[in-house]
């Protein structure tokens, strides 16, 4: 029995959070003059060490620190190293796509890095007073990345509805922590799960699960609580829409995911059907409405909403089965998603000159590389064989079907028929061969340095990984499910001491 | 004894200051929803976060534990952070549309 120490626990947001502060010192402390560009290589490097750290900390036996607030686990490390991931492919984008003479560059870099210190906080913290400061971190970083554009008229709109209905979520789960505290008289995840099913107060525990799940549906843009996302993603700049479309949800999911099976585990009947409603609610409407738009990031947006349902689908599914698909399918997303906001960001620019989904008339013809890249993301956002979409389906459904949820699985079946309509139609328009008087033939100069094309090539590497050999990242996120599930009855007792248990293998 | 001495010996009933702390939360519910100006639309938020922190303090009075009052603490920082935030992004938007109403910063539509 060798405790770890604490500083271990947290090894990944600690790195973080000291390259961050260097890039604003650095930043502030540079003559105003100079190009910030190489800080966001610092921050790249930052960041990739984080990641390295993160993986590093499977080797640390499974237990908590800081006084049993926060966790590692393969189910922690497993999303530290997912979110940074996304945070290292979205900074390596951001590395050619910001204008050279853009202001605030080291802001941006270490907003970016600061971000992920929350988000990857938020899938470590087992204390509800870190989980709401861990939101915030990373909340309040990507409510300023949004309006980053700020000489625009669309980056501080999208900055307004995103910190407005942010805080407003907040809120609603702050509510329900408050609750589950008078319900419980602790904040403690484990011991909330140990007292909860004996609470005197039992329709307090129902409302603060109710009021919770609210703050975290509209975090991960689930309808009903999805309408800020497409005028959110159509305002902010394309680098960080690929950013904070992928790692604040699959931060919020892993938060969802530990509320619901870890710490009300025993209220399964109650929240499984409610998050099969918002699942089948979230398909249908993003499907739905992403069919009828003109403008990419938004049909983007609706399609990131419809996979925010197939996701939930997931949680139909019992236990471990439920987490390990919701995890992989998180997994999944992320990749695809990324990688087809890193080729709007390379084809429409930061400026955005070509928004439209006409104005992607041709992009085959004028550039095979890009437009091949534009079509298998598409392919994976549609479920084919071969990405990492289709593996992330079968498994979220394969799950709902094992919970007894067959017509969730049917009706997202049907979904993903519905939903290749749209994305063909970006498709097609690529294959199609260029009238003169498009777009793209007009303004079309991609910047394509060594960091785009690093950057496409590991969301095209992480895609293809999850659809040809999924077996090792499913293995990953079964061995999280395993760590996730039971809280250990002996963290109240324990308090203060680094409780260690033997390493799930 | 007069009665108003009485009165003030006993104690309110902690659900009271439940009801007033839901009362509020619904208002800044209300508030945020029906409210036509940026900066109000904010303070509704802020009242949403308060009637939280009144939660808090009587679940802390009724567990005799620190541990809610800390966590009032954590909030008002991380309100007083948002705030900052937030302002800075309502003057962002006034300096772009010069305009505060909620109606008419509308570029994008569904």
């Amino acid at each position: 029995m060798n405790s770890v120490p604490d500083i271990y626990r947290i090894l990944p947001e600690v790195i973080l959070t000291l390259t961050g502060v260097l890039v604003m010192l650095v930043d502030a402390s540079l003559p105003p003059g100079l190009p910030r560009r190489s800080l966001g290589w610092v921050a790249a490097t930052g960041t990739a060490v984080a990641y390295l750290a993160s993986i590093w900390q499977l080797s640390l036996p499974v237990g908590t620190g800081f006084y049993a607030t926060v966790e590692t686990s393969p189910f922690t490390v497993f999303f530290h190293a997912l979110i940074c991931g996304i945070v290292l492919v979205a900074l390596l984008l951001s590395l050619d796509s910001l204008p050279e003479d853009s202001h605030h560059q080291g802001e941006y870099y270490a907003l970016v890095v600061f971000g992920a210190v929350g988000m990857c906080l938020l899938t470590a913290a087992i204390e509800l007073l870190v989980v709401f400061i861990a939101l915030e971190i990373s909340s309040i970083a990507t409510y300023v990345l949004a309006g980053y554009r700020k000489e625009t008229a669309r980056g501080p709109e999208a900055a307004i509805k995103y910190f407005l209905l942010g805080s407003f979520a907040t809120a609603f789960l702050l509510y329900g922590v408050a609750l589950i505290f008078g319900a419980t008289g602790t904040t403690q995840i484990y011991d909330i799960a140990n007292l909860a099913p004996s609470a005197q107060n039992h329709s307090l525990v129902l409302a603060a699960l109710a009021l919770m799940l609210v703050g975290i549906l509209f975090k991960v843009s689930a309808v009903p609580f999805h309408v800020w996302t497409p005028d959110v993603y159509e305002g902010a700049p394309s680098p960080v829409v690929a950013l904070m479309s992928t790692a604040p949800k699959a931060a919020a999911f892993a938060l969802l995911l530990r509320v619901v099976y870890e710490m009300f585990p025993t209220l399964h009947s109650v929240w499984a059907p409610l998050l099969s409603i918002v699942a089948v609610l979230s398909m249908t409407v993003g499907n739905l409405a992403a069919l009828r738009q003109q403008n990419v990031k938004r049909m983007l947006a609706y399609s990131s909403i419809a996979h925010a349902g197939y996701l939930l689908a997931a949680f139909a599914g019992m236990g471990n089965a439920g987490i390990a698909a919701a995890s992989f399918y998180v997994a999944a997303y992320a990749a695809m998603n990324v990688g087809i906001f890193a080729v709007v960001t390379v084809v429409s620019g930061y400026d955005e000159n070509l928004p439209m989904i006409q104005d992607f008339r041709g992009l085959i013809y004028r550039s095979p590389l890009l437009g091949g890249l534009l079509i298998f993301f598409l392919a994976s956002l549609v479920g084919i064989p071969f990405t990492g979409g289709f593996f992330g389906k079968f498994y979220s459904f394969s799950a709902a079907v094992g919970g007894g949820a067959v017509w969730l699985a049917i009706i997202g079946l049907l979904n993903s028929g519905l939903a290749a309509a749209y994305y063909l139609r970006l498709a097609f328009a690529a294959a199609q061969r260029p009238s003169d008087e498009t777009g793209l033939t007009r303004s079309y100069e991609p910047r394509a340095g060594v960091a785009v094309i690093a950057a496409l090539l590991f969301a095209v590497a992480a895609t293809l990984i999850l659809g040809i050999v999924p077996g090792d990242v499913l293995h990953a996120a079964q061995t999280g499910a395993h760590t996730l599930q039971p809280p250990p009855p002996t963290a109240t007792e324990v308090i203060g001491i680094a409780t260690t248990q033997p390493r799930v293998p | 004894m007069t009665p108003a001495s009485h009165l003030l010996q006993q104690e309110i009933p902690l659900t009271w200051y439940l009801l007033l702390s839901a009362a509020l939360f619904s208002l800044g519910v209300i508030g945020f929803l029906i409210k036509r100006n940026l900066i109000t639309v904010f303070m509704s938020i802020e009242l949403m976060l308060n009637a939280v922190n009144l939660s808090f303090v009587t679940f802390a009075h009724q567990w005799h534990m620190v541990k809610g009052q800390i966590f009032v603490f954590f909030v008002m920082m991380v309100a007083a952070a948002e705030a900052a935030v937030g302002l800075a992004i309502i003057i962002a938007v006034f300096r772009a549309r010069t305009t505060l109403a909620v109606d008419r910063i509308d570029l994008m539509k569904l």
